[in-house]
C-alpha cells in the first residue's frame, strides 16, 4: 500500500507537477525544434518515453551492481585482489558520466536496429529522431535523477528500487510527450497567426511555452495535497474512526490565519 | 582548408555574430535552467568554458585518427571527461554553488553547443584555431547567460550579486525567477536580436 502510494506520487510528479521540460527545462531543444508539427512532436515523445525507460533500467541496473560503493560486482571482483573491508568499498560514482552517457549513447543505437529489424512502419515514424535522442538532456537527467536517489539518499532503504526508477522514467517521457504535444497544437495554429517579424520561429515558441509554464505551476502543491489525500484515507480505513477536529480549534486556527493576513498586510 | 575562417575570424565570431544563445538557438537547457541568479549563471558559463576550452583542444589534436561513424561518440566521451573533472573540482572548492546547480553540470554533457563546435570546427582545423574558436564562444556564452540572469536578477528580486539596485518600494516580480520567466525573458530578448539584425540589414540594403 504504501508503496502504490509512492508510485502514484512519482509518477504524477514526474508527468505533471515537475514536467521535464515545463519545470526542470531539459529537453528545450527538441522542444523548440521539433514541435512544427503534432505528428512529429508524438513521434519523438513516443521515442523518448521509449528510450528512456530502457536506459533508466539500464542505469539503474549499472548503478546498484557496479557503481555504489559496495555494490555486488565491483566488490567481487575487487575481491581477487584486494583485502575483502577495501573492496566492500570501492566508489566508482566518479565514472557515472562517463557510464550514463555511453549506456544512452548504445541504448539508441540498439534499439534504433531493433526497430528496424522488427518494426519497420515505427521505424519510419520516429524517422530521424531516434539518434537526435542521444544528445536529449531529459534521459540524461532521468539517468542522474536515479542515481542521485539511489547514491545520494542517507538512509539505505530510502533508496530507489527497479520499480520506482523505471515509472519515474516513463512518466518522466509521458510529461514530455504531453508538453511537446501542446506546444505542437498550439504552434500549428500560430501559424495563421500574425506575429511580429523578428518574433517568428524559436521566439515565439519560448513566449508561448513561458505561458505553458505558468499554467503548468498551477499544479505546485498538488504532490503534498496527493500526499495527504492518500496517506489520510489509508489511515480512516485502518482506524475507522477518524478523529474530526473540535470546532473551536477551527475557530482559533482561523482566526490565527486572519491576524497572520493582516500584518501581512 | 583554404575556405576555412582563421582562428582570429573564429574568435570575433563567436561573441557576437554566431552568438551561441541568440543566433545559433544552442544550449538552451542550461540558459534556461541556471539564469536565475547572476552568481549561478556567471559559474556555469565558466564550467562550459573550461569544458569547451579542453574538448576543442582535444578533438583537434585527435582529429586525424577519428572515424567518421564514431566520432559523435568520441567527442561526447571526451566532454564526458572533462565535464567530470568540472563538477568534481566544483563540489571541492565551492560546494554550494555545486547544489544550487544540481544537475545541470552534468548536462553539460549534452550540451548541444559544445558537440556542434567539435563538429564544425575542432574536428576539421589547427588546435589554435580550435582553442579560439573555443574562446570566443564562451565570451559568447557568458555574455547571453549573463544578460537573461541580470534581467531575471534585477526584476525578480531588485537585487543584483546579492546588492539592491531597484528601490524597496519595488514589487519584486517573483515569476522572473521562477521557471516561466526564464522562457519570456528568453523569448523576449531572442526577438529582439532578430529585430537588431533586421535593422542592420536594412541599413546596409540601403547603402
Amino acid at each position: 500500500m504504501n508503496y502504490l502510494i509512492d508510485i502514484t506520487l512519482i509518477a504524477f510528479g514526474a508527468a505533471i507537477i515537475n514536467n521535464f521540460v515545463l519545470y526542470y527545462f531539459v529537453g528545450t531543444c527538441p522542444f523548440v525544434g521539433v514541435s512544427r508539427k503534432v505528428e512529429m512532436a508524438v513521434g519523438m515523445g513516443l521515442a523518448v518515453t521509449f528510450v528512456m525507460t530502457i536506459a533508466a533500467f539500464l542505469s539503474w541496473t549499472i548503478t546498484t551492481l557496479v557503481l555504489i560503493p559496495g555494490a555486488p560486482l565491483s566488490s567481487f571482483i575487487g575481491s581477487f585482489f584486494l583485502p575483502a573491508a577495501t573492496a566492500q568499498q570501492i566508489d566508482l560514482t566518479i565514472l557515472s558520466y562517463i557510464v550514463y552517457i555511453f549506456v544512452i549513447a548504445s541504448s539508441v543505437q540498439f534499439v534504433e536496429m531493433y526497430v528496424r529489424k522488427f518494426f519497420p512502419s515505427l521505424y519510419r515514424s520516429f524517422g530521424v529522431f531516434l539518434p537526435l535522442i542521444t544528445t536529449n538532456c531529459a534521459i540524461l537527467f532521468a539517468c542522474l535523477t536515479i542515481m542521485s536517489n539511489i547514491a545520494g539518499v542517507e538512509n539505505p532503504s530510502d533508496a530507489w528500487d527497479l520499480g520506482r526508477s523505471l515509472v519515474f522514467a516513463f512518466f518522466g517521457g509521458v510529461g514530455f510527450t504531453i508538453a511537446i504535444f501542446i506546444m505542437a497544437g498550439i504552434r500549428e495554429e500560430l501559424e495563421l497567426c500574425d506575429i511580429p517579424k523578428p518574433l517568428e520561429g524559436a521566439a515565439i515558441t519560448l513566449i508561448v511555452g513561458g505561458i505553458l509554464a505558468l499554467a503548468f505551476m498551477g499544479f505546485t502543491g498538488v504532490g503534498t495535497g496527493l500526499k495527504d489525500a492518500l496517506t489520510f484515507s489509508r489511515q480512516e480505513t485502518v482506524m475507522n474512526h477518524p478523529s474530526t477536529p473540535d470546532s473551536s480549534i477551527i475557530a482559533a486556527n482561523v482566526e490565527k490565519a486572519v491576524m497572520r493576513f493582516h500584518k501581512k498586510g | 582548408m583554404a575556405d576555412q575562417p582563421t582562428a582570429y575570424e573564429r574568435f570575433i565570431q563567436g561573441i557576437l555574430p554566431e552568438n551561441p544563445v541568440y543566433r545559433q538557438v544552442l544550449g538552451l537547457c542550461p540558459t534556461l535552467a541556471v539564469t536565475n541568479s547572476m552568481n549561478a549563471a556567471l559559474t556555469m558559463a565558466g564550467a562550459v568554458a573550461f569544458v569547451l576550452l579542453c574538448a576543442n583542444i582535444v578533438t583537434s589534436l585527435i582529429r586525424n585518427l577519428l572515424r567518421p561513424h564514431l566520432r559523435i561518440v568520441i567527442f561526447t566521451l571526451t566532454i564526458a571527461t572533462f565535464v567530470t573533472i568540472a563538477d568534481r573540482f566544483l563540489a571541492a572548492y565551492m560546494y554550494q554553488m555545486s547544489k544550487t546547480l544540481g544537475p545541470y553540470i552534468p548536462l553539460i554533457i549534452v550540451n548541444c553547443l559544445i558537440i556542434c563546435r567539435c563538429e564544425v570546427c575542432a574536428s576539421k582545423q589547427s588546435v589554435w584555431t580550435a582553442a579560439s574558436d573555443a574562446a570566443g564562444q564562451s565570451i559568447g556564452y557568458a555574455l547571453a547567460l549573463s544578460s537573461i540572469a541580470g534581467i531575471r536578477e534585477i526584476l525578480g528580486t531588485g537585487m543584483l550579486f546579492g546588492f539592491r539596485l531597484l528601490p524597496e518600494i519595488w514589487p519584486d516580480w517573483v515569476i522572473m525567477v521562477l521557471p516561466p520567466g526564464a522562457f519570456i525573458t528568453l523569448g523576449l530578448l531572442l526577438g529582439a536580436a532578430n529585430w537588431i539584425q533586421i535593422v542592420q540589414s536594412k541599413k546596409t540594403d540601403n547603402n
